[in-house]
């Protein structure tokens, strides 16, 4: 066991650092302008990307080195890397690995340079959690098929220009294997958008969409993988590489802020930081940040020696969704009726920031398969219990 | 960076684990709880023939001079076998010795302690049981370049099977005042008793000390300046003792999952019902976090002298929080069967009791992690 960088690791660490410090300015001063140039500086370092092989325009980035730059960053707030989140984490990652090299030429260059959008085609008003049930149609005629059905809750399709489709191309087939993937233009004439308007008053975080298709015609050069084959895909993309890093440093500079809440509220007319209860949680969730953090080193660790459990990430997600509900509750507590207010104006504590935490958890919690799903993955492919 | 052990830290895991389960069966714990040392002797001392009581005795007093984190992996098999041998008192009193021991004194008693010829405890508490310095009560008067002890140590793990106890008491007026010193079971004046305990294959008890003299020579360090080394014991002690919690909280898990694939009811596996496989899920998620902070907390003593504290105290709270509930469920979801006494269920539940509040509780540790950071 040992926590310390070696010299490469070491010298990576204050390469990235010493550019950070150099070109990233404080959150405050990046406006409009700045994004552009910023992603043009790091596609140029290769760190978009950094962990996809060189053949394809990535930035062959060992585990270790991934680890530290996505370390970094989160100490520096940097923003995102690159601007297509879904294509660079999941999208990208799927036609690298199932892709055909025309495929692969088309799509990722653009993914890289920030030309894309993609959103995911997954969900359907019938199916949630039991995805492998989904039932929207694409039947194959000559080179293309006709798909046919809805989706729900496919983020960001208002803007996308692209689909990552999940349909069914054998109706007959046991529910698993009759799935395909397809790459399809929003443009594409017969699909039709509807905003669905979330919860986080005043347009936070709102990206919801319906998707309809009605005779949609999609060549099928543009299915990803074999027919029924999508399962898999699906099964990869859900689990792209997470080290949780990211979200530990997030729920870091939140208990800092909560902490300094907390030195500032009252509790029964006292000092909140002396009432047993608030300093118990407070306690607390430093305690769980930290298993995240370590958690997440001994997964990088058996990653490194080749034995991690495919299902190791839902150990930090149930974390990760537990600190976001318990540490946003608080925040709100601590304020007593001052929590009712909302928005940015003068009644308001913090710029507001813990109500929108408070309307804003379900995307983490509920996006990406519910605490219950999590609890069921890991109770039969890790404990080996019975499926129900 | 490696968060795993190494290949000998694998062999030792294999071994303990291999010689535990046959040596110390969890039949033989009842039977052994009757007997005067509560443990058994033939198993100490083969534990010692094997290096195994001295593993943080550095090698020049008769130790293997490895590291915590060699410890902590024997520390917790012993925790899975419910090992009642006083392992966790004879490894903080070794390495109180090590700690703020000079040559002579580490020279005069660790070899013992290492080779299993005799066995150390520590007697840290008394009137109130807080883990701050002004908590000791026990003062010495001074007796020429040594002191005299009168009062009640409360509180001492393993007190009738120890030959040797650290002693920390107060010199002086100031909160942090506090002296360590070496009272010997056999010396003038000294008595140690054990009470009936919750968790029959643990002994606990007090140290009673009746004009007993701690020469010059017996006392750790610079008297009065001991504070700092009270809190590394501290800090030893959650996590010597979060490191047998887990070791025993995961066999709890075990037995409980395993019971979950093989009992039967409506016709399925109980392990298929949520209400069942939830929890479970739930408490496999908390044992491998606190594993995380546990072993980490024994690569922090090890390495990284600064880190301890926060990481001792993070460790041993939610170390705590998933033992209590392990150890209830460990009941509650097997049925009736776990409530009777031939069932092993109830014998991880009882330990969970026992190491709640040794070195502090989930609450202390949450508190203390606020102090650390100035609030
Ligand atoms: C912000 C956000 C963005 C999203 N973006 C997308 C997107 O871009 N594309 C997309 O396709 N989808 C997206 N989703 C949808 C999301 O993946 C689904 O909502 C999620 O998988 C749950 O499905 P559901 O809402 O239909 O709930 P259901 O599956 O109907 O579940 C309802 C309740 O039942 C529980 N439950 C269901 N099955 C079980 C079971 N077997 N055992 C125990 N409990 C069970 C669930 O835990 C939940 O509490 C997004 C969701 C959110 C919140």
């Amino acid at each position: 066991m040992d926590f310390n960088l070696t010299p490469e690791e070491e010298a990576f660490r204050r390469e990235v650092r010493d550019f950070l410090a150099a070109e990233l300015p404080p959150p405050k001063q990046r406006d409009a302008a700045f994004m552009p140039e910023w992603w043009k500086k790091i596609r140029a370092k290769r760190w978009i990307g950094f962990s996809w092989p060189e053949e394809v325009g990535g930035g062959g980035g060992t585990l270790m080195q991934q680890f530290i730059l996505k370390d970094e960053l989160a100490r520096a707030r940097a923003p995102l890397l690159g601007s297509d989140y879904t294509g660079l984490h999941w999208v990208g990652p799927a036609i690298i690995q199932f892709g055909t090299p025309a495929q692969k030429a088309r799509y990722i260059p653009e993914i890289l340079d920030g030309q894309s959008i993609w959103c995911t085609g997954y969900s359907e008003p019938d199916v949630g959690s039991d995805l492998a049930a989904l039932q929207c149609r694409a039947v194959r005629e000559g080179d293309s098929y006709l798909v046919n059905g809805q989706k729900i809750w496919t983020s960001l399709a208002h803007f996308a220009k692209s689909i990552f489709l999940m349909v069914r191309t054998d109706a007959d087939a046991p529910k698993h294997d009759g799935i395909s993937c397809l790459l399809v233009p929003m443009d594409t004439p017969g699909i039709e958008v509807q905003r669905v308007h979330n919860m986080g008053a005043g347009g936070y975080g709102d990206m919801l969409n319906q998707v309809f298709f009605n005779d949609v015609r999609v060549p099928a050069e543009l299915r990803l993988g074999a027919e029924g084959q999508g399962w898999e895909i699906i099964c990869s993309a859900l689990q792209s590489e997470r080290s949780g890093i990211t979200e530990v440093n997030r729920h870091e500079t939140s208990l800092e802020d909560l902490l300094d809440l907390a030195a500032r509220s009252e509790r029964n007319g006292r000092p909140a930081l002396e009432d047993a209860s608030v300093r118990r949680k407070l306690g607390s969730f430093e305690t769980r940040i930290e298993a995240m953090r370590l958690n997440g080193m001994r997964a990088l660790t058996r990653q490194l020696r080749g034995d991690l459990h495919p299902s190791e990430a839902s150990i930090n997600k149930l974390h990760n969704c537990d600190l976001l509900v318990e540490m946003s509750e608080l925040a709100l507590e601590l304020q007593g009726s001052a929590a009712s207010y909302y928005g940015s104006g003068e009644a308001v504590l913090d710029k507001g920031r813990w109500q929108l935490a408070a309307l804003s958890w379900p995307a983490t919690v509920i996006g990406g398969g519910t605490p219950n799903v999590q609890k069921n993955i890991i109770a039969e492919r890790m404990l080996g219990l019975p499926k129900d | 960076m490696d968060f795993g052990f190494s290949e000998e830290q694998e062999l030792l895991r294999g071994e303990a684990r291999k010689l535990l389960d046959e040596a110390c069966p969890l039949s033989e714990l009842n039977a052994l709880r009757e007997t005067p040392e509560g443990h058994s002797p033939e198993v100490w001392k083969q534990l010692g023939e094997l290096g195994w009581l001295g593993l943080i005795v550095p090698e020049a007093y008769g130790g293997a001079g490895l590291g915590w984190l060699d410890l902590i992996v024997l520390l917790e098999e012993t925790g899975r076998s419910l090992f009642p041998g006083p392992l966790v008192s004879n490894s903080l009193a070794a390495a109180t010795l090590a700690d703020a021991g000079d040559d002579a004194q580490q020279r005069r008693w660790l070899p013992a302690l290492a080779d299993g010829s005799r066995i150390g405890s520590v007697a840290l508490l008394d009137e109130r049981e807080a883990f701050w310095p002004d908590a000791i009560g026990l003062r010495g008067q001074r007796d020429g370049d040594g002191w005299r002890l009168s009062g009640e140590k409360r509180f001492v793990t393993d007190p009738t099977a120890a030959d040797l106890f650290v002693v920390a008491f107060r010199t002086g007026d100031a909160p942090e005042a506090l002296s360590l010193g070496v009272v010997e079971a056999g010396a003038p004046g000294v008595s140690a008793k054990h009470f009936p305990t919750l968790d029959q294959t643990r002994r606990l008890g007090n140290l009673e000390l009746l004009d007993v003299r701690v020469a010059a020579d017996a006392v750790l360090g610079a008297p009065g300046e001991a504070w700092p080394a009270i809190e590394r014991l501290l800090d030893r002690g959650a996590t010597a003792v979060a490191a047998e919690m887990l070791g025993s909280a995961q066999a709890a898990l075990d037995l409980t999952v395993q019971y979950a694939k093989d009992r039967v009811q409506f016709g399925s596996p109980i392990g298929r019902f949520q209400g069942v496989k939830h929890p479970l899920a739930e408490m496999h998620v908390q044992l491998e976090s606190a594993r995380s902070l546990v072993y980490y907390a024994g690569w922090a003593l090890d390495e990284s002298p600064n880190d301890v504290a926060r990481a001792a105290s993070r460790a041993k709270a939610l170390m705590t929080e998933a033992s209590s509930r392990i150890g209830t469920e460990a009941i509650q979801l097997h049925g009736t069967i776990a409530y009777t006494e031939e069932y092993p269920a109830q014998l991880y539940y009882k330990r969970s009791k026992f190491t709640r509040p040794l070195f502090g509780d989930a609450d202390h540790h949450y508190d203390r992690l606020l102090r650390l950071r100035g609030l």
